[in-house]
């Protein structure tokens, strides 16, 4: 047996084989020549029947898929056989160059036209560079790029994985989800944690297993083990029996006396309400609104938006739906918003910032969540994303009020807004806080590398102690505003613990973690966890703060998570 | 050489969906069909079956363009051609 320690970041112990994700396609040489015995005439040859490959293999594909993944895919299977595409290289062979080089040139120079273009075209330009890697990988003989296709579940090891795979990636398939790379916050975390799938990241030389090696993976220890004996498949079959315990929740999130702490989910649409009401959410903590806007050119009206959040809305009638205003910039460009040429996007125009450079948008989209709450039943709640200081929350919240909203907050994910709880919250009637990006700010560390995983953790000391910071700032402001947390730290059910003893009032998730979020948190009492929340602040790293207060909390080791 | 006019009607012009469906149909008629804005010079149209070249000849809607094409079966080609320009593709 030969492990593999990793990062864990969604919980279950499973056994399966693995299948490896292929390597990117490494670029040919530059002025790759034809091989000695090959003439232009036959590399042509190769390269057309190797662009017929791909358009039948993505056509082949689209035919299987639904809805807009199947016009992508329609769309980029012409794309392979494009005659743009192929007589450029096709040229460019005549001159000499070997087959691969050339289409890679002639892949580069369409992009580059559409990138120049802008817009949806310059969008385009990444399909037109995935179709090049394609027909590359199959002039080499090698796998294609993207997740395998396989008849039989498999535990789908990567070095990292990209929101795109999301769409490519089939639940009913993947047992699990490994990688070399990746931190605690990556895309990898994320989609484990919303599809209910064990994973683990960082879990440096799992990349070189060969595909078809049994593996035992530990979600939440955050390991893998090759060759699993037969203590490691007893482990895996007892998880088998408490995951089913693990998927009921009761619907009031207290722990053991008493104390309401209410569990609300994380959505991004109205599927995903209907979802996470069925799985007992008490409201949503937080509506990510990007769904309504991502993939498109232009703004969508306002009564479009007003039907989409209404959507939402009406899953939860009579309770709490905390919906976040447009976020987009850093990870989630749009084409009619962001500038995707800044250095440094992170710290860019993002989020609330649009506003500053594109004013209206907001407007509108506030325009469009007054009249979706008109016609629905729920409680609405909105903030804003990126706000750094009280005069930006003063004039988010006079927005709101033109609005006709009645309730507005903000995000607290820059440190600065933690500093200035109290003064921002005389403005506003809530905070919710970000854990993510709160943690990427405060560590000054990207949440996509993983060479960072270690710091990009919100169980650093650092982190919890903005989180207290920021109750502090509430009950200095004296009318016992509301602060809650809607990062992915609220779904581990150990910060969970942490986070109320911070004296956090509600916990939001990804829906598939209130269960056992919920499981633990009940058998903690208020005192306890205030208790585990000073010790996780005297911890004097993130790794010691996570070890003590798991230690403090047998009940984990019981329920494997 | 036979060539016709055509307005494109699809809302989003001759992007994404009705550019795909386009650059199919232009693909199988059996000759090769040229595409260009009213106006541009013929020696600059571009291959109408190809996704990539209608994408950066950027027709939007009421836009007018030129078809051409040569050899057996181009004028039922090019009808059936403008027909499919000529139909909102957006809404089916």
């Amino acid at each position: 047996m030969q492990t593999f320690p990793g990062v864990g970041v969604s919980p279950g112990r499973i056994i399966g084989t693995i299948r490896q994700m292929p390597k990117p396609i490494s670029e040919p040489p530059a002025g790759e020549q034809l091989s000695a015995g090959t003439t232009a005439e036959e590399a042509t040859a190769a390269l057309k029947a190797a662009s017929q490959a791909v358009h039948d293999e993505l056509k082949d594909r689209a035919a299987h898929a639904i809805g807009d993944g199947k016009a992508v895919l329609e769309a980029t299977a012409l794309m392979a056989k494009d005659t743009m595409l192929i007589k450029g290289a096709a040229k460019l062979v005549a001159r000499g160059l070997s087959s691969e080089r050339a289409i890679w040139e002639s892949g580069s120079s369409v992009a580059e036209m559409l990138h120049n273009l802008g817009g949806y075209m310059a969008e385009r330009a990444t399909d037109v560079l995935d179709v090049r890697a394609r027909i590359v990988a199959e002039l080499r003989g090698v796998p294609a790029p993207g997740i395998p296709a396989s008849s039989t579940p498999f535990v789908l090891v990567a070095e990292d994985l990209a929101p795109a795979d999301t769409a490519t990636l089939d639940p009913n398939k993947v047992l699990a989800l490994v990688t070399a790379g990746g931190g605690p916050q990556s895309h990898t975390a994320i989609i484990a944690r919303s599809l209910g799938l064990p994973a683990v990241v960082a879990a440096v030389g799992v990349d070189e297993l060969p595909d078809g090696t049994e593996v035992y993976v530990d979600g939440a220890a955050g390991s893998i083990t090759a060759n699993p004996d037969d203590s490691l498949r007893a482990a895996a079959d007892a998880w088998a029996a408490t995951a089913s315990l693990l998927a009921e929740f009761s619907g009031t999130g207290t722990t053991a006396d008493g104390h309401l702490v209410p569990l609300l989910a994380n959505v991004g649409g109205g599927k995903d309400a209907e979802a996470a009401a069925k799985l007992g959410a008490q409201g949503v903590g937080l509506f990510r609104t990007e769904f309504c806007f991502l993939e498109r050119d232009t703004e969508p009206t306002v009564e479009e938006q007003a039907a989409a959040y209404k959507s939402v809305f009406d899953a939860f009638p009579g309770k709490k739906v905390v919906l976040r205003t447009l976020d987009a910039g850093a990870d989630k460009p749009l084409p009619f918003l962001t500038d995707s040429t800044e250095p440094n996007p992170a710290l860019g125009v993002r989020g609330y910032r649009t506003d500053f450079t594109t004013p209206g948008v907001l407007d509108r989209q506030l325009e469009a969540i007054a009249l979706a709450e008109q016609q629905s039943e729920a409680d609405v709640w909105v903030m804003a994303p990126m706000i750094s200081t009280a005069e930006e929350a003063a004039r988010f919240a006079s927005m709101c009020a033109d609005a006709g909203i009645k309730t507005p907050g903000v995000m607290v994910e820059v440190p600065s807004a933690a500093l200035t709880a109290e003064a921002i919250l005389r403005e506003v009637g809530f905070a919710s806080l970000g854990t993510n990006d709160l943690t990427q700010y405060a560590m000054a560390a990207d949440r996509q590398l993983g060479p960072l995983a270690g710091l990009n953790t919100p169980w650093q000391p650092a982190v919890l102690r903005l989180v207290g910071l920021t109750v502090e700032g509430s009950r200095a402001e004296g009318n016992g505003k509301p602060v809650g947390v809607c990062g992915e730290a609220a779904a581990d059910p150990a910060l969970a613990v942490v986070l109320t003893g911070l004296g956090v009032n509600t916990l939001s998730m990804t829906a598939r973690s209130l269960a056992a979020v919920a499981a633990v948190l009940k058998t903690v009492t208020l005192a306890e966890a205030q208790e585990l929340a000073k010790l996780a602040l005297s911890a004097p790293s993130a790794t010691e703060a996570r070890a003590w207060v798991r230690e403090k909390l047998p009940v984990l080791e019981e329920l494997g998570l | 050489m036979p060539e016709r006019i055509a307005t494109i009607a699809s809302r989003s012009g001759l992007h994404a969906r009705p550019a795909a469906l386009f650059a199919e149909a232009a693909g199988d008629v059996g000759v090769d069909v040229t595409i260009a804005m009213q106006g541009d010079p013929a020696d600059e149209a571009l291959d109408a079956s190809s996704i990539l070249s209608l994408m950066t000849l950027g027709a939007a809607k009421g836009d007018v363009v030129v078809l051409r094409a040569e050899g057996d079966g181009a004028d039922a080609a090019l009808d059936s051609l403008v027909k499919l320009l000529e139909t909102d593709l957006d809404a089916e």
